[in-house]
């Protein structure tokens, strides 16, 4: 990094890395005031009474906690209920499915465009990377137009005479999953093409050579040296998908919650700050235990291939 | 390379069947936004049923007055975040990329990407809570500063890209010429680096401008950006010039993004 060598501990390597120090201060004065801070104030609101009219009542209660899996009775006594179970089953399920899609559809358009002279590559990757950042709310509503009742899919069905009923494509777990999956397609195709855009061809021929099929090719040689890609493009899509909002909200008609649905209501209809701030933490904590599982994994991958 | 050898790659290298599901892959990710562009066109009423090719749904969104001003209040947001965000951005990329390490170096990294880790309602419920907390209702600035902290990894990445790609060499050279620091930075480093400041700034730009669940979380009444008020166009029920506004939503993120993609590729 350095530009010249300077010894370890002098004067000058001190001023520099105070000068570092101070580029990198804004951002984490930011970051610290304006992300970490607020986490620790809404982990203090999930350990408060709810306001009625929104916001807290600065009283200790570990209410919030309790409804995670228990209803107050009119008597006071506590019932175990599953509703919220249900919707964290959900969300984790529905996200798992996503993953599991979204790597059998992305695999192998990664592996073709890998494969793909290196001139058309660039622009091949870009139309994959524009949708990505074109708007999720439209993207997720150009689905609408599709799969309604009178969308674009059944009307044609329709007009062929394939069906004699629109199909109900829409407002289902089915629509939330094809949405999800639209969204984070592309989070899968670009890690793992990342990851066999610097195979060495010559492993191919290698196999080839030794009289693998493709498909024996394809598991033994491409399916390995993907693996940290699969395993990144699996990480950036599960972790959206646990606490996606849009998708539930526009294409599961808001009937079917996901975890991010049920957060954003108690902080519009429901009024329960408490509970929503407690939900939040929730999801924080899953979202960090599924980042260091895939930080432990990688250094695993990193030891592995280079050993220490 | 040898005809020969060429033939020989190309025959290990294809894969039957592959092409055609990438190809069906690429309709997959294009069909809908290919419908939703030729429905803002569409004459009829209903938005289901093609008669003709009409704008009527682009003036009707013209004229559309709070639509207007939720497009104002948008670019204004997006405007002040993305620029606050960029300075902010380069300190940092520069901090990490050259210079000396630092003791918690890597802890910093780890903490200007948070925003991007984090799902975006827990930074949406975590950023109202500040905001209720210390009652701090500045309307846009609310909705500014929130959408700065969520901008900093987008606009620090390109920019740190392009400081890893650049040739030191020019610096020392600088420096040997009896350049100052700061002569050498004005001089060389800036000049060098604004392709990745620039592709960066329009990163920051579109992601603020079509960020949806951290607004709806912080906009007070008045600050009505545009994705939260096609929000409520959509709970409305499905009318055709949503599908004229989208379209030029969509429009104007495609022109950003392959701004900031040839920047992002020039070479100087």
């Amino acid at each position: 990094m350095n530009s010249r060598p300077i010894a370890p501990g002098s004067a000058l390597e001190r001023r520099r890395a105070l000068g570092s120090l101070l580029g990198v201060s804004p951002a984490l004065l930011a970051i610290g005031l304006f992300l970490l801070v607020p986490i620790l104030i809404i982990a203090a609101y999930s350990l408060m009474q709810a306001n009625p009219y929104g916001g807290v009542d600065q009283v200790f209660s570990s209410e919030a906690y309790t409804s995670l899996l228990f209803e107050r009775q009119l008597d006071d006594s506590l019932a175990f209920t599953d509703s919220y179970l249900i919707i964290a089953l959900r969300s984790v399920g529905i996200a798992t499915a996503t993953t599991l899609i979204t790597l059998l559809i992305g695999f192998p358009v990664a592996v073709w465009l890998a494969m793909q002279p290196i001139r058309r590559r660039g622009l091949l990757i870009f139309l994959i990377t524009i949708p990505f950042w074109a708007n999720l709310l439209i993207r997720t509503y150009a689905w609408i137009l599709l799969l309604r009742g009178t969308g674009v899919i059944n009307n044609s069905l329709l007009g062929l005479g394939l069906i004699q009923q629109p199909l109900p494509l829409l407002y289902n777990d089915g629509a939330v999953l094809l949405g999800l999956v639209y969204t984070y397609a592309p989070f899968v195709v670009l890690p793992i093409y990342a990851t066999l855009e610097k195979m060495d061809m010559r492993l191919l021929e290698a196999a080839q050579d030794l009289y693998a099929g493709r498909l024996r090719t394809l598991r033994k040689v491409v399916l390995p040296i993907a693996r940290p890609g699969i395993l990144a493009g699996a990480i950036l899509t599960f972790v959206p998908c646990l606490g996606a909002m849009i998708a539930p909200e526009l294409l599961g008609g808001g009937t079917k919650l996901m975890l991010g649905n049920l957060i954003f209501r108690q902080f519009s209809d429901a009024r329960n700050w408490p509970f929503g701030a407690a939900l939040a933490l929730v999801l924080m904590a899953a979202v960090m235990l599924v980042l260091m599982f895939y930080a432990m994994r990688t250094e695993r991958l990193r030891v592995a291939r280079e050993g220490k | 390379m040898l005809p020969l050898f060429k033939r020989r790659r190309l025959d290990i290298q294809h894969f039957p069947g592959f092409g055609g599901f990438s190809f069906l892959f690429y309709l997959y990710l294009y069909a809908p936004i290919l419908v939703l562009i030729l429905y803002s066109f569409n004459a009829n009423q209903s938005a289901t049923v093609w008669t003709s090719f009409s704008l009527d749904w682009y003036r009707a969104a013209f004229n559309n007055q709070a639509l207007r001003s939720a497009a104002g209040n948008s670019l204004l947001i997006a405007v002040c975040a993305s620029v606050i965000a960029t300075v902010i951005a380069t300190l940092a990329a520069l901090g990490t990329s050259r210079g000396a390490r630092f003791k918690g170096m890597r802890l910093s990294i780890g903490a200007i990407m948070l925003p991007l880790v984090l799902p975006e309602i827990v930074v949406g419920v975590a950023t109202l809570g500040l905001f209720s907390s210390i009652g701090l209702s500045l309307g846009y600035g609310n909705l500014i500063i929130a959408h700065t902290v969520f901008c900093i990894p987008f606009a620090y990445l390109p920019i740190r890209a392009r400081l890893e790609d650049m040739d030191l060499s020019l610096e020392q050279a600088a420096n040997d010429l009896y350049a100052g620091p700061w002569r050498t930075f004005t001089k060389v480093t800036l000049p060098l680096l604004m392709p990745g400041i620039f592709s960066g700034l329009m990163l920051a730009f579109i992601v603020s401008l079509d960020n949806f669940v951290i607004s709806m979380m912080v906009s007070q009444a008045g600050t009505t950006t545009l994705p939260i008020f096609i929000f409520g166009m959509l709970r409305m029920g499905v009318t055709p010039d949503v599908n004229a506004v989208s379209t030029l939503i969509l429009a104007v993120s495609v022109l950003f993004v392959s701004l900031s993609f040839l920047l992002g590729k020039s070479r100087t």
